[in-house]
C-alpha cells in the first residue's frame, strides 16, 4: 500500500514545493510593490486629487482660518475668460514653438553630423551633453551675469561680430528681447537632448538599407529623404514629446533668469501659477488654473502620443 | 564593420563634420568655461568692459562665497592687527573684515543629505518594486510607462499646493525627511522604470536555476539579481541623484531656512551692489561640478535615463 504523504508529495509540483520553503512570490511581489504604491499614492495621487477639490473652493493658505465656501466652477469660468490668462498662454506657446524648433533643426544637424563617426566624436559629445545636466536655476541664474547689458559677455560678442554698441541694448530689459534671451538658454541648455535622442535613431538604421540604395544609384538628397528622415522621424517625435511636456511647464530658468519680465513679456504660464499659488495666496482659484495647465498638456500629449504611435507603425 | 564600406563616409565629409562639431562645443562650452573663471577672478576683473579672457587669479570669489563680511570704519580699519590667515588677507583687501561663515556650507550640506537621502529610498524601494514588475504578474503594469509620464506633465508648483498645505500639517515644512519624502516620490516612478528594463535584460534562468538549487525566491534575489543589475542600479542611482540635485521649484517653495538645498540659496548670493559674481560663481562651479563628472562617468546610459528608458541603445 503506497502511502497517502509520499504520493500527495511526488505529485506536488515543485513551484509549491519551494512555496514551503519560503515566502510564496505572491506574498513577495506584493511586499516589494506595496511601499512604492504607497509613496505614488501619497506624493502623486492624493495631491492630485486635493488640488482638484480646492480648485471648486476659494480657500486661501494665508488664511487657514477663514472659512472656507464652495465656489462651484467659478474659479474655471474667471480662468478661462480672463485676457491676462490668455496672454500667458500665448507666451508660453511663443516659448515653446521657437525652442522646439530650434532644438530640433540645431539637434538633428549635429546629431547627423556626429554620426560621420569622425575621430573624437565620443569626447565632442560628452562635451556638448554637459548643459543640459545642470541645475537649470543655477545656470539661469547666470546667465543673467552673460546677458548684463554693459558688461556681459553676449552684448560684448554682438559687438565683437557685428559693431552694435554693447551699452545699446538689453538682452532682458525692455525692447523685446527678453523673449528671445529665454529661447537662446533654453535652445543652448537642451539642443544636446534631441540630438542624443536623433543620434539613437541614426545609429538604429542598418548599413544595407543605404547599400541597396546605393545598388539602386539612388542619389545621396534622395536617400537622404526617403531613408534617413522617415526613420529617425519616431525619435525626432519622442524628443519633441519629453521637450513640449518640460516647456509647457517651464519654470526654474525663466523665473531666475527675468522672473517673468520685462513687464509681462516672459510671464510663462508656470511663473504666473506661482504668482497667483504663493505671492498672492489665492490658493483655490491657482488650483484650478493647475488643473486647466495639467489638462491641456495632458490632452495634447494624449493626441500626440496617438499620431506618434502611426509614425511608429508605418 | 568591413575595411571598405559604400556606406562609410568620406575623409572629406567626416573633416568637415568634425571642425563644425567642434565649434558647436567650442561656442556651447564658452557659458561654463566663463562660470567657472569667473569664479577666481576679482569683484573688479569680473565686471570690467571689455570681458577679461586673461587676469591674475583670485580666490575672492571663493573666500567671499564662504564668509560674512563687514565694513568698519576707517580708522578701527587702519588699527586692526596684521591679518592672520591668508583668507583674512583677501577679505582685508577688499576693505572689509570676515564677520563670520556665510550659510553657503550649510546649504550644501543638506543638498547632500537631501540629494544622497532620497536617491537611496528611491533605489532601495524602486529595486524591490522593479524586481516584482520584472517577474510576477503584478495589476496596473503595462500602464506604468503613462503613468509616469503624466506626473511628470503636472507643473512643479501644481503639485507644490497641495504638498504644501500637506506639510504644514504634519510638520514637514522645511524637514530633511519631507524633502527626501518629495524627491523620493518623484524619482521612483522612473526609477522603477528604469529598473525594470535593467532586470528585464537579466536571464530567468539564472534564478530558477537558484531555486531549483534549494535558494528561497529572496536569496535568489540578493545573490542572483542584484550583483547583475549593479551598473543599472548604478547609473538610475545617478540620474534620481542629478534629479534631487538640480531641483529647483520645489526647494524654493517648501523650504526657506534648515533645509533648504543649495540651488535656492546660490542666486541669493549678494555683495556691495547687485549681485557678488565672483562668489556666485565659485558656489556654481562647486556645484556643477560633482553633476559634470557624474555625466562623464554616465555617458553610456545617458540616453536611456532621459528618456525614462524609451529609448535604449
Amino acid at each position: 500500500m503506497p502511502n497517502p504523504i509520499d504520493a500527495a508529495a511526488r505529485a506536488t509540483p515543485p513551484t509549491v514545493a519551494r512555496r514551503i520553503r519560503g515566502l510564496s512570490d505572491r506574498a513577495i511581489a506584493w511586499l516589494f510593490v506595496a511601499p512604492t504604491i504607497f509613496l505614488l499614492l501619497a506624493i502623486n495621487i492624493f495631491p492630485l486629487i486635493w488640488t482638484v477639490r480646492l480648485s471648486f473652493t476659494n480657500y486661501r493658505a494665508n488664511r487657514p482660518n477663514e472659512e472656507v465656501e464652495w465656489v462651484g466652477l467659478r474659479n474655471y469660468i474667471r480662468i478661462l475668460t480672463d485676457d491676462g490668462i490668455w496672454a500667458n498662454m500665448q507666451t508660453t506657446a511663443h516659448f515653446l514653438f521657437w525652442t522646439l524648433f530650434f532644438q530640433v533643426i540645431l539637434g538633428f544637424a549635429l546629431a547627423w553630423l556626429i554620426n560621420r563617426k569622425f575621430k573624437g566624436n565620443d569626447l565632442l559629445t560628452t562635451l556638448i551633453v554637459l548643459p543640459m545636466m545642470l541645475s537649470p536655476a543655477v545656470v539661469g541664474n547666470f546667465w543673467t551675469f552673460l546677458y548684463q547689458p554693459q558688461i556681459g559677455l553676449v552684448n560684448y560678442t554682438v559687438e565683437l561680430l557685428t559693431g552694435t554698441p554693447a551699452n545699446s541694448f538689453s538682452m532682458l530689459g525692455p525692447g523685446g528681447y527678453a523673449p528671445w534671451s529665454i529661447i537662446i538658454v533654453d535652445t543652448w541648455m537642451w539642443t544636446p537632448f534631441v540630438m542624443l535622442i536623433c543620434l539613437a535613431g541614426l545609429r538604429s538604421i542598418p548599413d544595407y538599407i543605404y547599400e541597396a540604395a546605393e545598388v539602386d544609384r539612388a542619389s545621396k538628397w534622395r536617400q537622404f529623404w526617403t531613408i534617413t528622415v522617415p526613420m529617425v522621424l519616431p525619435f525626432l517625435m519622442l524628443a519633441v514629446l519629453f521637450r513640449g511636456i518640460e516647456n509647457f511647464k517651464m519654470f526654474d530658468m525663466v523665473v531666475l533668469l527675468t522672473g517673468g519680465g520685462p513687464g509681462n513679456e516672459t510671464l510663462l504660464a508656470s511663473i504666473d501659477l506661482k504668482r497667483e499659488a504663493f505671492e498672492k495666496w489665492r490658493t483655490g482659484y491657482s488650483s484650478a488654473y493647475a488643473i486647466i495647465l495639467f489638462v491641456t498638456v495632458f490632452g495634447l500629449a494624449s493626441i500626440y502620443v496617438k499620431a506618434l504611435n502611426k509614425v511608429k507603425e508605418r | 564593420m568591413s575595411a571598405y564600406s559604400i556606406t562609410e563616409p568620406t575623409r572629406r565629409s567626416k573633416l568637415v563634420a568634425g571642425v563644425l562639431v567642434a565649434l558647436y562645443a567650442f561656442v556651447t562650452l564658452l557659458p561654463l568655461v566663463w562660470i567657472i573663471s569667473t569664479g577666481f577672478k576679482s569683484g573688479p576683473d569680473s565686471i570690467s568692459y571689455p570681458p577679461k579672457v586673461v587676469f591674475e587669479p583670485s580666490l575672492e570669489g571663493y573666500v567671499n562665497l564662504f564668509t560674512t563680511r563687514t565694513r568698519v570704519g576707517a580708522e578701527e580699519f587702519e588699527n586692526l592687527p596684521t591679518a592672520e590667515t591668508w583668507y583674512d588677507q583677501i577679505v582685508r583687501d577688499q576693505g572689509m573684515v570676515i564677520a563670520g561663515p556665510s550659510r553657503f556650507g550649510e546649504r550644501f550640506l543638506n543638498s547632500v543629505i537631501i540629494g544622497f537621502g532620497s536617491t537611496f529610498l528611491s533605489i532601495f524601494l524602486g529595486t524591490l518594486a522593479a524586481y516584482a514588475f520584472s517577474r510576477f504578474k503584478v495589476p496596473l503594469k503595462d500602464d506604468l510607462l503613462f503613468f509616469i509620464l503624466s506626473t511628470r506633465m503636472m507643473p512643479p508648483i501644481a503639485v507644490a499646493i497641495p504638498i504644501f498645505l500637506m506639510y504644514r500639517e504634519l510638520g514637514l515644512s522645511d524637514t530633511h525627511l519631507g524633502m527626501i519624502l518629495l524627491y523620493t516620490g518623484v524619482n521612483i516612478s522612473l526609477a522603477v522604470w528604469l529598473l525594470k528594463g535593467f532586470i528585464d535584460e537579466i536571464p530567468r534562468e539564472y534564478e530558477e536555476a537558484a531555486l531549483i538549487d534549494g535558494y528561497t525566491r529572496f536569496q535568489a534575489f540578493r545573490k542572483v539579481v542584484l550583483p547583475q543589475a549593479a551598473t543599472g542600479i548604478a547609473s538610475t542611482a545617478i540620474f534620481c541623484l542629478i534629479f534631487a540635485w538640480n531641483e529647483y521649484a520645489f526647494a524654493v517653495l517648501l523650504t526657506s531656512g534648515t533645509a533648504q538645498t543649495a540651488p535656492p540659496f546660490i542666486p541669493t548670493i549678494i555683495g556691495v551692489g547687485g549681485q557678488d559674481w565672483p562668489a556666485v560663481a565659485a558656489g556654481a562651479t562647486i556645484f556643477l561640478m560633482p553633476v559634470m563628472i557624474f555625466t562623464i562617468l554616465l555617458r553610456k546610459h545617458l540616453l536611456r535615463g532621459i528618456t525614462f528608458g524609451a529609448v535604449r541603445k
